[in-house]
């Protein structure tokens, strides 16, 4: 087996993730600040989206309340930021809930360290609690997505509900200064712009060490079939506690970063519909590969933003039309945009050579179908992976009795 | 204190019957197909809207105006089943066998039908009048039980009949369930499941659109509908078990209940975080849900 670095396809997935890095570095010396601190957003939602793509894209849980984790920490930093606005007195909700003392769980926040401390222990700790709950005792697959889902759910209805202690529905805003510096002043936020693209290129550089060492190939095993790796004497719920909680502190700290540049956090941005967009970012950009998701969440968001600008109701048939025929016809995203055209001709060649009409349908999902564009791709370029699936690349073309791309989706599904 | 107690279980047992309505498709479709419909709740809200056109037709009839209901129920699963078949036709049939896209897919596809929704009928809430007959409350004593809510859990109690018939009385129910439990076997046996399949999912998208249909009695009918429901079906599918009918009735009931208890014990928000702890401790035990068909496979979604 090749070492990682000199494998192709990671190589030039790095050199990929360092052309955005670059674009992002300069982006405050081109753009009006407005437009900046869009980005810097951006670039926070790209860090959950890292955070997503080791869970799912790596490991196949489908996590769909990472919304939960990235609320937790942009609410651990509100409550800094927002203690710091009030300078030593009560914030404003409070006082209007009818608080004459700061609540005991409250007052520590005041401390910067302890906050940002906060921004990561506390999505850890949940994390690991419902990891345990659930991984342990087995809950895989759809149940554990529909319950994180739950999660999302419950999570933005106490946030609305706790409204002396949350604000409410209208979350915590007003803002005003970060560690003593003004958050409205352009130096701060170029300061935020930069402190949130090396975040973002440290968790990326986390990511792929961990997906090129041993432990990323334990997640790409409990991907495509968790029993063998449970019989070959891996325990394979602390394997995905740990990638759950690595997930969670990430979408932690994006949280933290998003809500220090937007200057508002409100339980609509951590309840049901954003948790299941930030899977979306991944879908799109392409799971298991790093890079994919880093382009999803800005690509995504991007044209988001600008639909939204320009045509505010046609945004959801973009995003909804978008996810569908992303997942059907592209389900390794726009990072196989590249093999699109060894796929057609593969499908060309079949639909000449006459293969049965009818019967076998042409989905991307069944094994007929994977099996002829590996075999077309292979014979296209010297070397390819045969789908998302196996995106570390390290395992095209191995063992070919072991379940293929198809089969790790779900093994029933397969005749049908 | 008596009188509590029957408003609480009467709430509780109506919250059971609707979360039944908006579940059971979801359970049969999803225990068939291994599909994730998050468009589910959009099915309901296809049937709500139903619902209310119906009514508006019928606003000039005067006297006749009650007669809207039974039209209403029909149609409304006559209108959420075609939908249901044109999306099986159209993009679930390509997704059997994957269970994580099926969610992404059917999650683009909610969102493009709640913005439908509101390019046709607008963004606000629509309400739609409640007929003479349904209006107000059954006394018992010092309690009202209100009686659209009784109809609502007599037409949850009349589907649930229906569809027991129809799994356990039908050579069809048959074939379905055959094809549950073990897919290639029963296509090897000669049941043509790609059919099965369509007919199973337009009937599940039915019961979702009747679902509907009798929300408009009890609230507004509005785009976002059907996502205020979705989840909560999801966890009465899990709870119950996954493909059973039986399983949706626990655990429609498990939910319903346990949350009217923990509302009147606690509050609104921390009812529904009480009862989704609940679940997971339920699911420690059985992690498959309650009623989950055992099988033998290893693998098993």
């Amino acid at each position: 087996m090749e070492t990682l670095l000199s494998n192709k396809t990671q190589r030039n997935r790095l050199v990929l993730a360092a052309a955005i890095f670059i674009c992002l570095a300069v982006v405050p010396a081109v753009l009006p600040m407005f437009r900046t601190t869009l980005i810097a957003r951006f670039m926070c939602y790209a860090i959950v989206a890292l955070g997503l793509d080791m869970i799912w894209g790596y490991t196949g849980i489908m996590s769909l309340g990472h919304g939960v984790y990235f609320g937790l920490g942009a609410y651990c930093m509100a409550m800094y930021l927002k203690l710091a606005a009030s300078g030593g007195g009560l914030p404003d909700f409070m006082q209007w809930s009818g608080f004459d003392a700061l609540p005991a769980w409250w007052a520590p926040f005041a401390n910067p360290a302890f906050a940002f401390a906060m921004v990561v222990l506390v999505p850890v700790v949940v994390s690991v609690v419902v990891g345990l709950l659930t991984f342990l005792h087995n809950i895989k697959g759809v149940y554990f997505s529909i319950l994180s889902q739950a999660l999302a759910l419950i999570m933005s209805v106490l946030l609305v509900g706790s409204q002396q202690y949350t604000g409410g529905s209208n979350g915590l805003t007003d803002f005003d200064t970060i560690l003593g510096a003004p958050l409205s002043s352009p130096v701060t936020e170029v300061v935020l712009y930069y402190v949130t693209l090396v975040a973002l290129i440290a968790v990326f550089a986390l990511c792929f060490f961990l997906v090129n060492r041993r432990i990323g190939k334990i997640f790409m095993a409990i991907r495509d079939s968790e029993n063998r790796v449970r019989f070959t004497g891996y325990n394979t719920a602390v394997f995905k506690v740990f990638v759950y909680a690595f997930s969670a502190a990430v979408a932690g700290v994006a949280g933290a970063l998003y809500v220090s540049q937007v200057g508002i956090i409100t339980p609509a941005e951590v309840g049901v519909a954003p948790s299941i967009e930030m899977v979306v970012w991944v879908a799109v950009g392409g799971r298991g590969t790093l890079v994919g998701a880093v382009i999803g969440a800005l690509l995504t968001s991007g044209v988001e933003t600008f639909a939204s600008e320009t045509f505010p109701d046609l945004w959801n048939y973009v995003l909804g039309l978008v996810c569908i025929v992303v997942v059907l016809f592209l389900p390794g995203g726009l990072m196989d945009l590249p093999r699109v055209p060894a796929r057609i001709r593969a499908w060309l060649a079949r639909s000449r050579f006459g293969a049965p009409q009818g019967g076998a349908r042409l989905t991307p999902a069944m094994a007929a179908e994977e099996g002829v564009s590996v075999g077309a791709a292979l014979a296209e370029e010297d070397y390819a992976e045969p789908a998302y699936r196996d995106a570390g690349g390290d395992e095209a073309g191995g063992d070919p009795l072991a379940p293929t791309a198809a089969s790790g989706l779900d093994e029933k599904g397969g005749p049908r | 204190m008596v009188e509590t107690f029957i408003m609480q279980a009467f709430n509780g047992i109506s919250l059971s019957s609707i979360l039944f309505l908006a579940a059971v498709g979801l359970a049969v479709t999803f225990g068939l197909m291994h599909i994730i419909n998050m468009a589910h709740g959009e099915f309901i809200m296809v049937g709500a809207y139903t619902a209310y056109v119906v009514q508006n037709a019928f606003a000039g009839a005067g006297a006749a105006f009650g007669l809207y209901v039974p039209v209403a129920l029909v149609l409304s699963f006559a209108v959420a089943a075609l939908v249901g078949a044109v999306v099986e036709k159209l993009i679930v049939s390509r997704l059997y066998g994957r269970v994580a896209d099926s969610l992404l897919v059917t999650w683009g596809l909610s969102l493009v039908l709640q913005q439908l929704a509101r390019s046709i009928f607008g963004s606000p809430n629509v309400g739609v009048t409640v007929p003479g007959y349904m209006e107000g409350s059954l006394m018992i004593g010092d309690i009202a039980l209100p009686y659209t809510r009784i109809w609502i859990l007599v037409i949850a109690l009349l589907c649930l009949l229906a569809l027991y018939l129809f799994m356990f009385r039908t050579r069809f129910g048959r074939t379905v369930r055959a094809v549950m439990q073990n897919r290639p076997t029963a296509a090897a046996l000669g049941v043509n499941t790609r059919r099965v399949d369509s007919v199973t999912f337009a009937l599940g998208s039915g019961l979702a659109g009747l679902a509907g249909c009798a929300l408009t009695w009890i609230g507004l009918v509005g785009p976002s509908l059907g996502q205020n429901y979705i989840t909560q079906a999801f966890m009465t599918v899990v709870v119950g078990g996954v493909g059973s009918v039986f399983g949706s009735v626990f655990g429609a009931g498990f939910i319903g209940i346990g949350q009217s208890i923990f509302e009147f014990l606690t509050d609104a928000s921390l009812g529904q975080a009480l009862i989704f702890l609940a679940v997971i401790v339920l699911l420690q035990f059985r992690p498959k849900g309650i009623f989950s068909v055992s099988s033998r496979s290893l693998e098993d979604e």
